[in-house]
């Protein structure tokens, strides 16, 4: 199975309370903090692993997983990680990142799924920056494909995947005929949310969450191909329909009292706060 | 002039309250607009989700009623929405899962700008639309306009009050568009429910949250005090990942937003992610036995104590307390 994962960086999101807009409302000023891959992206990458191994031998790569990154060229730094971890090549389209909206980035996604033909597009369910939560979807009607958002579960088989959804209410399943695009929620990364066609699901468990690459796999993976393209190159028009105006900062809310006991909490919240 | 669609949510042959939110805001859009909102009902054995529609004030309530449309894909229900979406100047609901899911699908479809999530419509600017929407976790806000024919929006259930009734709008069947290609590759096959009696999260007037420190007793200490409280349960996502409850109980960035007029969390942290899910609360109580918890940067009132001898202690109070 061949797997196009594409990626963001956001600034690091446990900490985006330390995120500023100035007076003027011109940008979020994420400061010094550090970028870090999207946590959902990471997810998605972690479950096209799983899904191109036997989860006993996963040295032995048995599909090919494509990485690509929209950004100027220190954004190759997260497609760098992703290649430590496991991934075979990296396109990284260049543009700033205030250049885009979620329909160019999958205007021109398509393109890119049109030249490299994968079984399946795996993405985060939303970038945790902007929370916007639409690219997935965005694509899959774009490419006219089955799409199977929020995933838990993702099990592999002829030529197609059973996905868990997590929606309201409970779970809910569906297949999807390759070529689809699945975007993955939180759960996904749990010991047995995802197997390949070739991976024991009887006797083999994975360990929580997402893999780390090890060290003689970053140096490797500077020797990994990473092929740089222009967004003007995939989408002929390049105008945004989502015009940001300005940012505004939220209205904050200011630490309270401790109470000593529990009388004294219910006494609160029955005479101070009227809540009972 | 222009006129505004609410899609609404359809749940058991019942018109979710999910819907009523996307309602408030299209009056306020349509009012911007002057021109006036209509909601579709879609689905297959609407009837009763399209009378509960026909009082929340709608010009019309639009009914595409058919077999193929039993259960819910949006490969099978954006083609007919953009159909009929694409004679309006503004096709929105409710950022539920169901309104990600599908209104995403439809902006891809009518190649439109779509905002989504949002908190609040401004008054116009430049004499359009204006949207405010919460990014970086709620640590800040964007205000956006779109620039397409047709606008698509998602709206937070907890920013925007649910719709009264009153009223009884006209209903007319709309007719269902054929399907997409994707159609035939995906297949609908079960739908695992988890039946609470409790409250909707995300309406509930008092949410009673627990982390991952309630371990396997997390329904056991936890039940009694929403029972006392009529309250909805929620969950930070440690204990939702640990297995303690169900997922859709998480409350967050990515999970559920709720305001509620009581918020307490019990043995939650408070990690950024779950501020971002609840922050709007009118009163916010912690318990955790930890003082330097990031919680007790938000609440109102906090209490450091053992939870398991603290929660039953407090349910027993708040029993006296309301008797």
């Amino acid at each position: 199975m061949k797997v196009l994962v594409p990626l963001k960086r956001v600034a690091d999101p446990d900490n985006a309370n330390k995120v500023k807009v100035p007076a003027d409302g011109s940008k979020v000023d994420t400061g010094s903090l550090e970028w870090k891959a999207n946590p959902f992206d990471e997810y998605a990458l972690e479950t096209a692993l799983r899904l191109t191994e036997d989860g006993k031998a996963q040295k032995k790569r048995l599909g090919e997983v494509v990485v690509a990154t929209f950004g100027p060229k220190d954004t190759e730094t997260t497609l760098r990680a992703a290649l430590a971890t496991g991934a075979d090549r990296a396109i990284r389209v260049d543009v700033e990142d205030e250049a885009i909206d979620g329909l160019l980035v999958a205007k021109a996604l398509a393109k890119i799924v049109e030249e490299e033909k994968p079984d399946l597009v795996l993405l985060g369910k939303q970038q945790v920056d902007g929370d916007t939560n639409q690219v997935g979807q965005l694509l899959a009607e774009l490419l006219d494909w089955p799409m199977a958002t929020f995933a838990g579960t993702v099990q592999e088989e002829d030529g197609a995947l059973l996905v868990g959804r997590e929606v309201d209410g409970g779970q809910l399943d569906v297949r999807v005929k390759l070529p689809a695009l699945v975007t993955v929620d939180l759960r996904v990364v749990n010991p047995t949310s995802v197997y390949s066609k070739v991976t024991d699901k009887e006797k083999f468990k994975y360990a929580e969450g997402v893999r780390f690459a090890p060290l003689p796999a970053i140096m490797k993976a500077r020797k990994k191909p990473l092929d740089v393209k222009k967004l003007g190159d995939l989408v002929s028009d390049t105008a945004q329909k989502v015009k940001y105006i300005r940012y505004e900062a939220p209205p904050q809310r200011k630490a309270g009292e401790k109470v000593a006991d529990v009388d004294t909490l219910v006494s609160k919240l029955k005479n101070e706060a009227k809540v009972l | 002039m222009g006129n505004v669609l609410v899609v609404a949510e359809v749940a058991d042959g019942k018109l979710r309250k999910t819907t009523h939110s996307a309602v408030t805001f299209a009056k306020e859009a349509a009012a911007q607009l002057g021109g006036s909102y209509d909601i579709l009902v879609i689905g297959a054995g609407v009837d009763g989700a399209a009378a509960d529609a026909a009082k929340l004030g709608a010009g019309k309530v639009l009914v595409a009623d058919d077999a193929s449309l039993t259960n819910y894909l949006a490969e099978t229900y954006a083609p007919t929405v953009a159909e009929i979406g694409k004679g309006y100047s503004v096709v929105c609901g409710t950022a539920s899962p169901y309104g990600k899911d599908l209104l995403a699908r439809v902006a891809g479809k009518l190649d439109a700008g779509f905002a989504s999530d949002i908190t609040s419509l401004l008054p116009q600017e430049g004499g359009k639309l204006t949207y405010k929407r919460p990014i970086y976790a709620g640590n800040a806000f964007v205000v956006c306009q779109l620039a397409s024919d047709v606008e698509i929006v998602t709206v937070r259930q907890s920013a925007f009050d649910a719709a009264a009734e009153g009223g009884d709008s006209p209903v007319e069947k709309a007719a269902v568009a054929g399907a997409s290609a994707a159609k035939d590759r995906i297949e609908w096959v079960n739908f695992n429910s988890v039946k609470s009696e409790r409250p909707e999260l995300a309406e509930a007037d008092v949410v009673v949250s627990g982390g991952r420190a309630l371990k396997e007793q997390f329904y056991e200490i936890l039940d009694p005090l929403a029972d006392v409280l009529g309250a909805a349960i929620g969950a930070s996502r440690a204990a939702c990942d640990a297995g303690y409850c169900a997922p859709d109980l998480q409350v967050g960035q990515t999970g559920k937003i709720v305001a509620p007029g009581l918020y307490i969390a019990i043995g939650i942290s408070g990690a950024i992610q779950h501020l971002a899910g609840m922050k709007s609360s009118k009163v916010i109580v912690a318990i955790n036995k930890d003082e330097e918890a990031p919680i007790y940067q938000i609440t109102d009132y906090g209490l450091v104590a053992d939870l398991f001898k603290a929660v039953p202690e407090l349910t027993e109070k708040i029993k006296a307390a309301k008797a």
